[in-house]
């Protein structure tokens, strides 16, 4: 890494008194409701899961499974109706439009579909927009994001706008995105649903790389078997339940 | 978020798309521009009128024949023939509370000095009018009442004549030709510069009243009397005496009009005071209607932004943003597009005063508040109608506005 001041943040460790084993996410119960009357839909039912530090999980599920449902409420964009979530010893299910912000600020990246890139914005200055809203200060943030972006092997291609960038360097360029303010966990929306087999192999390498060398928790929400196939563990969905919940075999020799 | 990054991110915004920002902003510039030009337009027509009066002298009373109305068609004021020397004489031996009373005629003739010439005006007067007419004599002297009794071919020049004329100076002494009659030139006048519309006050001859009427027009009456009230408190009460006073020499019947008009100075600053205040009232109703229009505009462009960009503030919720970053995001989005409009509509009104004075030759002062409170406007109007977009923004669910397509 070429610059000698600059260190990426570490993943944030969860700063409760609670033991090594805690688990960094603990859902219990969970049920979220939209809608009154006739036209009521029951999205979950009661969902408990926990997760660990370290953890590389695939969601999984047909449409309609509540797996979407369950990914806003992991990653703090919704509140369950009833049922209790912690992250990182925090009980965030009660939490506010704006301690819900400051929550994902600091505790979570995201990584969607279509990247969601700023356009006409540099690839440094998207990887730096989650560092404003922390208030992090200038030099910080573009030191920070030029380790980010050399990690996900963007060196040559900061400057460089989305429109110019394939879709598994935008891809990537989102993901050291999701790192920016050292977030322990990585939310991943179907991440390869917009590349071809070989972006999708290197983005997929990657996230095993930030897992296994970085101790970063990944949660990838996924209908592609091959992509689940990746993860250490497959939560599968349906109708609003977790129906299976298993250690997967690795079917890939790791890299 | 600081308001500096603010800034970067709404200046960015707005070039994205430069031609939809620059149309949005035109009813600030408009509004803006109004709100510059209109006070300086007024602001210079009220300065002009000072710079006159202060030229005549504030208790400066002028009379001027009443007007001739034949089978309903006035033919304006000073076209009759009902003001006569004589008229002078009973103001100046019955009015009280006066500093001096003058007549004035005056007619346009070419003046000839020797290998010069130069078209002018020639008034006609008595030794009264520099006092009553605050004028001062550079050089010689002014006309005696002597030289009026004995119709004197004598002239007093304005300097911009004499400068004319005699480049090389030593007017005084000089003969000057006017319509064929020799005047010895006795004096010139202290320049008083341009009038407050631009008018060379310096441009003029003066000579004895008795000489310009039989050597000059062959005409009996006086064009207009002026005289000069020894204090402001005492024009009101010179005015109504010298009025009943014009209308007793000229043996008008009680039911009789006046056949003369009287003016002073003050009531014509009262009434352009008044129609300046007008004037400028109505120029800050179009300047409110056209900043409201343009704020409008920038509320309606402000809400076509968000649903366009409803995946990015979706975005900028999901990595942190909480509810008031992205209010004030638009917000300073909205408050840069008016301020920019701002900066141009001053730089707008600026140059439309810039233009009236040089190509209308109609005074104009761009006052700093003008400016300032132009610009100020566009920011409120930016702030007002940007806050609803905003909060729109503000209001949307991350969930639905990843979602948006």
């Amino acid at each position: 890494m070429g610059s000698g001041t600059a260190v990426a943040p570490e993943p944030r460790r969860p700063r409760s008194k609670a033991s090594p084993e805690a688990a960094l996410i603990e859902v219990k119960d969970l049920t979220k409701v939209y809608g009154e009357g006739e036209s009521t839909v029951h999205a979950l039912r009661g969902v408990s899961l926990s997760v660990y530090h370290g953890e590389f999980v695939a969601i999984m599920g047909p449409s309609g499974s509540g797996k979407s449902t369950f990914m806003h409420l992991l990653g703090c964009l919704d509140r369950p109706t009833s049922g209790s979530y912690r992250l990182g010893g925090q009980e965030v299910s009660g939490l506010t439009r704006d301690q819900l912000a400051a929550i994902r600020s600091r505790q979570i990246g995201f990584v969607f579909q279509s990247f969601n890139l700023l356009s006409r914005t540099s690839a440094l200055e998207n990887v730096e927009l989650p560092m404003l809203y922390a208030g992090i200060p200038l030099k910080e943030r573009v030191d920070r994001s030029r380790v980010l972006l050399e990690q996900v092997g963007l060196g040559q291609r900061m400057d460089h706008r989305p429109n110019e960038l394939s879709g598994g360097q935008q891809q990537r360029v989102a993901i050291a995105r999701a790192l920016a303010n050292g977030a322990p966990f990585l939310m991943a929306d179907e991440p390869t649903g917009n590349l071809d087999s070989a972006s999708s192999e290197e983005i997929m390498t990657l996230f095993r790389h930030l897992n296994k060398d970085k101790g970063i928790t990944v949660i990838v929400v996924t209908h592609a078997q091959d992509i689940a196939s990746w993860a250490e563990r497959i939560v599968t969905f349906r109708d609003g339940l977790i129906i299976d919940d298993r250690r997967a075999r690795r079917t890939e020799a790791s890299s | 978020m600081s308001i500096g990054v603010l800034m970067r991110t709404a200046w960015m915004a707005l070039q994205r798309n430069v031609s939809r920002s620059l149309l949005t902003m035109l009813g600030i510039i408009i509004g803006v521009g109004a709100v510059i030009a209109s006070m300086a337009i007024g602001s210079g027509a009220q300065a002009a009128v000072l710079k006159q009066i202060e030229s005549l002298g504030a208790n400066l009373i002028i009379i001027t024949p009443g007007s001739i109305t034949s089978g309903g068609v006035s033919l304006g004021s000073g076209s009759r023939t009902t003001l006569k020397l004589t008229d002078i004489d009973a103001i100046a031996s019955n009015i009280l509370g006066i500093n001096g009373v003058a007549p004035y005629s005056q007619t346009s003739a070419q003046v000839v000095a020797g290998s010069a010439n130069w078209y002018t005006v020639i008034g006609g007067t008595t030794p009264a009018w520099p006092s009553v007419g605050n004028w001062n004599i550079a050089q010689g002297t002014f006309f005696t009442k002597q030289d009026v009794d004995r119709v004197a071919k004598v002239a007093v020049l304005g300097s911009t004549v004499a400068a004319n004329l005699f480049p090389a100076g030593g007017a005084v002494g000089s003969i000057v030709v006017i319509k064929s009659v020799p005047f010895q030139v006795i004096g010139v006048l202290a320049s008083k510069g341009q009038s407050g519309f631009g008018r060379d006050q310096d441009d003029i001859v003066i000579v004895p009243i008795t000489t310009h009427q039989e050597r000059l027009t062959g005409q009996t009456w006086i064009n207009s009397i002026m005289i000069s009230a020894s204090t402001p408190e005492t024009v009101a009460g010179v005015v109504d005496s010298t009025e009943r006073l014009l209308r007793l020499v000229h043996h008008l019947a009680p039911a009789d009009p006046d056949d003369f008009t009287i003016r002073n100075i003050a009531n014509v600053q009262q009434v352009r005071a008044a129609t300046v205040q007008t004037q400028a009232l109505l120029l800050a109703a179009v300047a409110v209607v056209s900043l409201i229009v343009g704020g409008i505009g920038i509320m309606n462009i402000m809400l076509v932004s968000v649903t366009e960009r409803t995946r990015e503030i979706g975005l900028r919720m999901a990595v942190g943003g909480k509810g008031r970053d992205i209010l004030l995001q638009f917000l300073i989005e909205a408050l840069t597009m008016a301020c920019a409009g701002g900066l141009i509509g001053v730089g707008m009104g600026i140059g439309i005063s810039f233009l009236v004075s040089m190509l209308g030759h109609w005074p104009t002062v761009i006052s700093g508040f003008s400016v300032f409170l132009g610009f100020v406007s566009a920011a409120l109007t930016g702030v007002v109608f940007g806050f609803y977009p905003a909060r729109r923004a503000a209001a949307l669910d991350p969930i639905e506005a990843l979602r948006y397509e």
